[in-house]
């Protein structure tokens, strides 16, 4: 394939498109399907039908628009209007209104700050091609940086624009990207491997999940790119097995993208060829972890095993790996298309670009969304999330899951980036943020967390087996009225250890829950403990026995 | 260095340099080492001792017992011994008060999580983990026991498997799949609830696999592995078979 | 298992193994097609049997207790057979924030069966999962594979007593 013919289809497939004078746009992602907007596009397909209007009204099925908690979605173009909570019974009126006034009931428009405070790069595409369309992805832009990248560009110039994006790993770390590339395509080896980690175990996060399930291309074309900047042949992508829409879509979007030359053997007719195959995980946090999860793939228990040697050197079955989060891969496209210089502009001095949150917990818009690194927690909370549900007071959010930490109010100016969040002990993990009101009890927080974390360990290294028992015991047994003066500073030192010693990032970053919520909330602990009492109300204190 | 099994194919690859030599320091003491050996190797042959409970030499190494962690000037991560390569120029420190104060509690937490009573314990007087508590001045643990129970496996003629007295050092496992090649056990669930098994978790006796060679017996650091008809105190475990049965099967790592 | 059994299984005779077969021979019956093996037995199966675990195991030349050991560290697999329905309740921290737990916990009551367990006459099977990924809409609860959002102690009774009264 050419550029000339890959361009014609992206020119065939927006001319068809827009043939049509509306095109409705269904969300199909995994949230609103669940709220059946499977039956709702159905009726709009069969409404138009009936009406004799399908040279007129196309109704297509779409990745996520973003705001869940208003599934489904739907989004009439070129009008741009927005239509949520539909139900089936909609479809009727939803078509009637195409070109005169719209359906007011379903109006979305209360929820504006949501949409335009937002920037999107990573999820572009998202609510707007169909997922299971190549055409469409193409008709947008797609695997164009591919092939410029094959055809105009050196391995090396790639790396080089990677580099000079400043973008770094979305998965949690924040690892600069472009140096972990170096170090893999400086390996010497016939043979290497791309890996995608779309192992999303930290619970409250679901990006990776929409970015599959929306625009699978996308990350397709990030991986094609990086096997090429760093020599690799052969990609696996690691999905946890509870998306099974999102193996579907990017099964799909594997064979389709094959057929067109665009993935697999000699692709646009170069000498460079690049096979991805799915495999997928079986429900351990853990696997998560970069050597774990090579091991995972290598059909093995997911244990860690220390680094280094790092993957770059030594990684799947012993060769040198690269291993990038869904959404570090989905970041390559445009950084390629548009410069590295273009995308380093976005963002903080250190943290460049922008980033995807699931936003969740107790406010008025969960959902996804994406905005440029620095944004305040403020704008996120109060004005993308539309703040707080009733008339709930905001008390902590937290980000990056089980390995992050819990910021209370006094830091809502805070800048989001990798080093702010360092400094008040969180971290920007994957980006799930869990927004909590006065009814959450910070301690049942930090044991939910550490119970996580307790079942997610592998049980290789003593500290992480068995040091989170521990923990996990002390907090439930504060939690339950028993708790004595002298376990604060037992968790504190238990913490300590499990952070300094533990083998792998799951055991050094389970205690940070327990310790930003001691930091923040010591008052907290303090009332379960002294006076038995659980402000939230949430933890059921056994009666108190004198003799504790 | 030996790397586990899956690792093993950076041997098979051509583009690894022959071994250099260089010099590092351990506790201030400057040292030659070949750039393949570990920090613990070099240690050892050089009379400095790091305490370890997982690693065995002649099986590969697993780096999961943290008590042969040491600093490592310019890291803020501790790093086990057993598994890290020097470098040219590197500071070692294996006895600061920090290194000793968390070898220390993770001993302890290994006592908290299974039933360690010596005094009725076949293995008395001759117990790795025992040895440790002298070695790190472990005098009492002070956290809470969680004493997971666990049954008694007594069901192969020769030997037992006291799972209560299992620390879950996998030495049982590495010996019989890399040097009996039956690999008869291995671990089930993960975290606390780990256990070590053999075959489909069914009883040693009954075991399809198993040789009966009795190595993992003779490699088991407590008396969580014994031989039938040893009482309190008695059993002994001899590993001078391990090195020359490595040499003669041939060390693949080279 | 004896030879005969293994014969017959190869020979695809029993349909259900025909898609485990196929994802063997897909990984050129290779170790590392272990997890994927797994998973087509449990799709086929409903949970993983001694009989099914020594069969994959044989047939991948793997020792038994590895594939033991694999089955039983991800919590995906199961090796006890399901109920005829299940209900997964999610424990994500979105749905626990909004309640979740409290919502296992009464339909423990009412069942009278704990997490991981299925009722005595094996209509249903409670279990829970770590985030479905569907946070926008906690609390959520999974019935037979359907995500359902926004649910309720009320509502979720009431669908575990439909599941559990009806044969369909």
């Amino acid at each position: 394939m050419t550029i000339e013919e890959l361009q014609d289809i992206g020119k065939i497939e927006k001319e068809k498109q827009e043939g049509f004078k509306y095109r409705i746009h269904v969300c199909v992602a995994a949230g609103c399907l669940s709220s059946q907007s499977g039956l709702v596009k159905e009726s709009l397909e069969k409404e138009v039908a009936r009406r004799g209007l399908e040279s007129w009204a196309l109704v297509k099925g779409v990745g996520c628009l973003g705001l869940c908690t208003a599934g489904p979605m739907v989004a009439i173009e070129p009008d741009g209007l927005l239509y949520q909570c539909v139900s089936v019974s909609d479809a009727s009126d939803i078509v009637e209104a195409l070109g005169g006034s719209p359906v007011n009931r379903l109006d979305c428009s209360a929820h504006l700050p949501f949409f335009a405070r937002q920037r999107k790069i990573v999820l572009e595409n998202c609510g707007r091609v169909d997922p299971e369309s190549i055409e469409d992805y193409i008709a947008e832009g797609g695997y164009e940086a591919l092939y410029n990248a094959l055809r105009t560009m050196t391995p090396a110039g790639v790396i080089e624009q990677i580099t000079k994006s400043g973008l770094r790993g979305r998965g949690g770390a924040g690892f600069p990207t472009g140096l972990k590339w170096t170090a893999v395509s400086k390996a010497k080896s016939n043979v290497k491997f791309v890996i995608c980690n779309a192992d999303e175990g930290d619970p409250g996060a679901f990006m990776d999940r929409s970015v599959l399930e929306s625009d699978p291309h996308r990350v397709l074309e990030g991986m094609a790119i990086a096997g090429l900047a760093v020599g690799a042949n052969y990609g696996f992508i690691y999905v946890r097995s509870e998306y099974p829409l999102a193996v579907k879509r990017i099964r799909t979007a594997i064979a389709r993208a094959e057929r067109l030359g665009v993935l697999g053997r000699n692709i646009f007719n170069t000498t460079f060829s690049f096979d991805v195959t799915v495999r997928l995980g079986a429900g351990a946090f853990v696997c998560g972890e970069e050597t774990a999860l090579i091991a995972s793939i290598e059909g093995r228990r997911g244990s860690p095993r220390p680094r280094p040697p790092f993957p770059s050197e030594l990684g799947l079955w012993g060769y040198p790996t690269l291993i990038n989060n869904v959404e570090t891969f989905a970041n390559v496209p445009p950084i390629i298309r548009k410069g590295g210089v273009w995308f380093a502009s976005i963002g903080t001095e250190k943290s460049k670009g922008t980033k995807v949150f699931a936003l969740a917990g107790r406010v008025n818009n969960t959902g996804l969304i994406e905005a440029p690194m620095g944004t305040t927690l403020r704008e996120i909370v109060l004005d993308i999330g539309g703040g707080i549900i009733g008339d709930g007071k905001f008390k902590a959010i937290l980000t990056g899951g089980p390995s992050g930490g819990c910021i209370p109010a006094q830091f809502l100016d805070m800048s989001m980036d990798y080093e702010s969040l360092a400094q008040v002990g969180a971290i920007m993990g994957s980006g799930g943020l869990i927004v909590m009101d006065d009814s959450s009890c910070m301690v049942d927080v930090a044991k939910f967390f550490i119970e996580f974390c307790m079942s997610e360990s592998c049980g290789k290294c003593v500290p992480c087996r068995v040091g989170t028992v521990q923990i996990h015991n002390l907090l439930k047994r504060i939690t339950e009225g028993g708790g004595k003066p002298s376990d604060m500073e037992m968790l504190e030192e238990l913490c300590d250890l499990v952070k300094n010693t533990s083998l792998c990032g799951l055991g050094q970053t389970a205690p940070n829950p327990v310790l930003s919520t001691m930091r923040y909330f010591t008052d907290e602990y303090r009332a379960h403990i002294e006076d038995r009492v659980c402000p939230a109300g949430t933890c059921h204190m056994k009666p108190t026995e004198e003799s504790q | 260095m030996r790397y586990p099994a899956f690792l093993q194919r950076i041997s098979d690859r051509a583009d690894v340099q022959p071994v250099r030599t260089l010099t590092f320091s351990i506790n201030g003491q400057v040292l030659s080492a070949r750039e393949d050996e570990t920090i613990l190797s070099v240690a050892r042959e050089n009379g400095i001792s790091i305490p370890t409970l997982c690693h065995m030499d002649g099986l590969s190494e697993r780096g999961a017992c943290r008590l042969c962690i040491v600093e490592i000037k310019g890291s803020p991560k501790l790093s086990p011994s057993c598994v890290t390569l020097p470098r040219q120029d590197m500071e070692v420190t294996t006895n600061s008060d920090r290194v000793k104060n968390y070898r220390r509690k993770i001993l302890e937490l290994l006592f908290t999580e299974r039933n360690h009573i010596c005094s009725v314990c076949v293995s008395n007087g001759h117990c790795d983990l025992q040895a440790l508590t002298t070695e790190l001045g472990m005098t009492h643990v002070h956290y809470d026991y969680l004493h997971t129970r666990h049954a008694v496996d007594a069901s192969h003629e020769r030997f037992s498997v006291d799972h209560n007295r299992c620390v879950l050092c996998q030495r049982c496992i590495r010996v019989c799949e890399e040097i009996e090649g039956a690999h008869t056990w291995d671990v089930m669930g993960r975290g606390y609830l780990s256990k070590v098994i053999s075959d489909l978790n069914q009883p040693w006796g009954e075991s399809s696999t198993c040789t009966g060679c009795g190595k993992c017996v003779q490699v088991c650091p407590t008396g969580a592995l014994s031989e039938k008809g040893k009482s309190v105190a008695e059993m002994t475990k001899r590993r001078q078979f391990l090195p020359y049965l490595k040499l003669m099967r041939g060390d693949e790592s080279r | 298992m004896d030879e005969k059994e293994v014969d017959r299984i190869r020979a695809n005779e029993d349909r259900r193994w025909r898609l485990v077969n196929r994802t063997m021979r897909l990984h050129g019956h290779q170790p590392d097609a272990l997890i994927e093996t797994l998973h087509a037995v449990q799709e086929s199966f409903g949970f993983l049997d001694t009989d099914s675990l020594k069969y994959v195991a044989e047939s991948l030349r793997l020792p038994l207790s590895v594939v033991f050991g694999v089955a039983t560290f991800y919590h995906f697999f199961t090796l006890k057979p399901p109920g005829d329905h299940t209900c997964v309740v999610c424990l994500g921290t979105a749905c626990y924030i909004a309640g979740s737990s409290n919502i296992l916990k009464t339909v423990e009551e009412q069942t009278g069966i704990k997490t991981g367990e299925t009722t005595p006459d094996r209509k249903l099977s409670l279990l829970t999962a770590r985030c479905m990924g569907s946070c926008g809409l906690a609390p959520v609860v999974v019935f037979d594979g359907e995500v359902h959002g926004k649910m309720s102690s009320a509502s979720v009774l009431e669908k575990v007593g439909r599941l559990m009264n009806h044969d369909d």
